[in-house]
């Protein structure tokens, strides 16, 4: 995110309406796709469990909101030693000025905070496809705020500090293709790693319960994705926003096309799932990517990615690892291809002036630091996510018992289902209203 | 008295109303089924996750029926039913002890 300030010679920035307002709605954008995050996730889950797979992210909305705005956004953005930040006027958010600028841009530290809120929210919510079926949701919201502390606020500081590691030595991350994807990729498999599979995983067909929920939400996530990756440069006045959001529209297409025509040739049939997984494959790829590539190779980015990802997503019967949705096999996956590849594909006339093994003096520097931000991420993020499910697993436990798990997590988590199918709207479950006047707590 | 069932391919459904319907019959009780006879199933992809789908869905129809008129019924439904590949169903009949009109509480062929 962010190299370059907009800053005219010796002449400090002022607030600017346009940009502020263009920010605000791409806040807005962001947190839409938390919830078609959940409706992707919902559709591909069993009846029995659509609602705590749509539950785990709403969760998310409500537990990072408030942990971001009390210390969240001051360690992943204060001055720091590089590791992680601190900053005592943002614990809180209420020592701010309205008008105090964010260092070097044009709009105010609220509205840069509450666009990192967005990406905090999200983030932890795409480890939840992995974990489909079967963890409590006590566990899983202790899980959130613990991984947003532990592992998420660390590693975006890294990546977009000003004082960040990984951001000093140069690694691109434009949008979140490490912080983000790779992050949340291999938490997810630490996560699994510990926890184990689904009862009857290779076993019984797990067949997604609404393929239109799923394109739904994979719309969601394409229309939101727009203010994710454009809005991230945090401003319009040098249109590398607009190349970000042109390259957005062209990987993801060429993602979802490879994709289908893989499948096509490997399994006979252009599938539904298949174009809603190809189009987030893009989008997970060009979000590192998007401010350094040019649209040409936005279309090789999103191709790979594309083809990488549906290659990818086939090892976890290999491995015998239940990774549920393919969080590891679409987000870990796609973010390391777009973060690698920026090292081949960056023409120096986007974001920043590095150019990539295809461009400029064709040296392999970039390339060198992609791999040392994409490993480091990724090594943290794992052992630290597995160690997180361990302590839980341990203490309240991460699992619902076996019963729960076939007879469905909905009703023994949230004491509701899904869908009412009886023909006579309701009348056939044989049941009665039983307290609806004095509180009665459910076995749940 | 006999019950006819018929268990058919759904998109038949209409042809054999119709058909019984121009035969005399007045009602019939309609029920979604699923199962498989020499047809079996058929293969869905999910991300390159192969699942075989043993069970198909059909149309399960219930006619009650007099004696004398259960033979030639049977052959309505199944002229009706016909496409002539795999999987287009059964009919059998069974004997029905008594049958009541719930309104008017009518028994036996006059419920009809």
């Amino acid at each position: 995110m962010a190299s370059a300030a907009i800053t005219l010679a010796a002449e400090a920035p002022k607030l600017s309406s346009a940009n502020t307002g263009f920010m605000l709605i791409c806040s807005a954008l962001v947190l839409l796709m938390t919830p078609g995050l959940a409706f992707f996730y919902g559709g591909m889950v069993r009846v029995k469990s659509t609602l705590n797979m749509l539950m785990m992210s709403f969760i998310s909305i409500g537990i990072v909101t408030i942990l971001w705005v009390l210390y969240g956004f001051s360690l992943a953005f204060g001055s720091s030693n590089g590791f992680i930040g601190y900053d005592s006027h943002w614990l809180g958010m209420s020592d701010v000025g309205l008008t105090d600028l964010w260092p070097g841009y044009t709009i105010p530290i609220f509205v840069f905070m509450v666009f990192q809120m967005m990406f905090a929210v999200i983030t932890p919510a795409l480890i939840s496809g992995a974990i489909a079926d079967r963890v409590k949701f006590s566990a899983w919201s202790l899980f959130v705020a613990l991984w947003l502390t532990v592992v998420y606020v660390p590693v975006a500081h890294w990546v977009w500090g000003a004082d960040g590691w990984a951001f000093k030595l140069g690694v691109i991350d434009f949008a979140g293709g490490t912080a983000v994807h790779i992050n949340a990729g291999a938490g997810a498999l630490g996560v699994i790693l510990v926890i184990g599979r689904r009862v009857g995983f290779k076993r019984d067909p797990m067949r997604p319960h609404s393929l239109p929920l799923v394109m739904l939400g994979a719309g969601l996530l394409w229309f939101g994705w727009f203010g994710f990756n454009a809005g991230s440069w945090l401003g319009n006045d040098d249109g590398v926003g607009a190349l970000m959001f042109v390259n957005t529209q062209v990987a993801t297409a060429a993602a979802m096309l490879a994709w289908l025509a893989y499948e096509k040739i490997r399994h006979g049939a252009f599938t539904t799932l298949g174009a809603a997984s190809g189009a987030v494959a893009g989008l997970v790829a060009i979000t590192p990517s998007g401010g350094a590539v040019s649209p040409l190779g936005a279309i090789a980015v999103g191709a790979i990615a594309g083809v990488g990802c549906a290659a990818a997503v086939g090892l976890k019967y290999k491995f015998n690892i239940d990774d549920s949705l393919d969080v590891v096999g679409v987000h870990m996956v796609g973010g390391i291809l777009g973060s690698l590849l920026i090292g081949f594909f960056a023409t120096g006339k986007g974001q920043s002036t590095a150019t990539g093994v295809f461009y400029g003096d064709h040296s392999f520097t970039q390339l060198w630091k992609q791999f040392a931000g994409v490993g480091a991420v990724l090594g943290y993020s794992l052992v630290a996510s597995a160690v997180l499910a361990f302590l839980i697993d341990k203490t309240i436990g991460m699992r619902v018992t076996e019963d729960e798990e076939v007879s469905g997590i909905d009703q023994a988590e949230h004491a509701e289902t899904a869908y009412d199918f009886s023909g006579a709207g309701g009348g056939l479950s044989g049941g009665t209203l039983t307290a609806a006047t004095e509180t009665k707590k459910v076995d749940a | 008295m006999k019950l006819i069932t018929a268990v058919v391919k759904p998109h038949r459904l209409d042809e054999i109303k119709e058909a019984l319907q121009a035969f005399g019959v007045h009602g019939l009780t309609v029920t979604e089924a699923s199962g498989y006879g020499r047809q079996r199933g058929h293969t869905e992809v999910y991300r390159g996750a192969e699942y075989t789908v043993d069970l198909v869905p059909k149309i399960r129809i219930e006619v009650l029926a007099e004696d004398d008129d259960a033979e030639q019924l049977i052959d309505v439904i199944v002229k009706a039913a016909r496409t002539g590949k795999i999987g287009d169903g059964k009919v059998w009949s069974l004997p029905v002890e008594t049958a009541v009109r719930v309104r008017t509480g009518e028994r036996g062929p006059d419920a009809l």
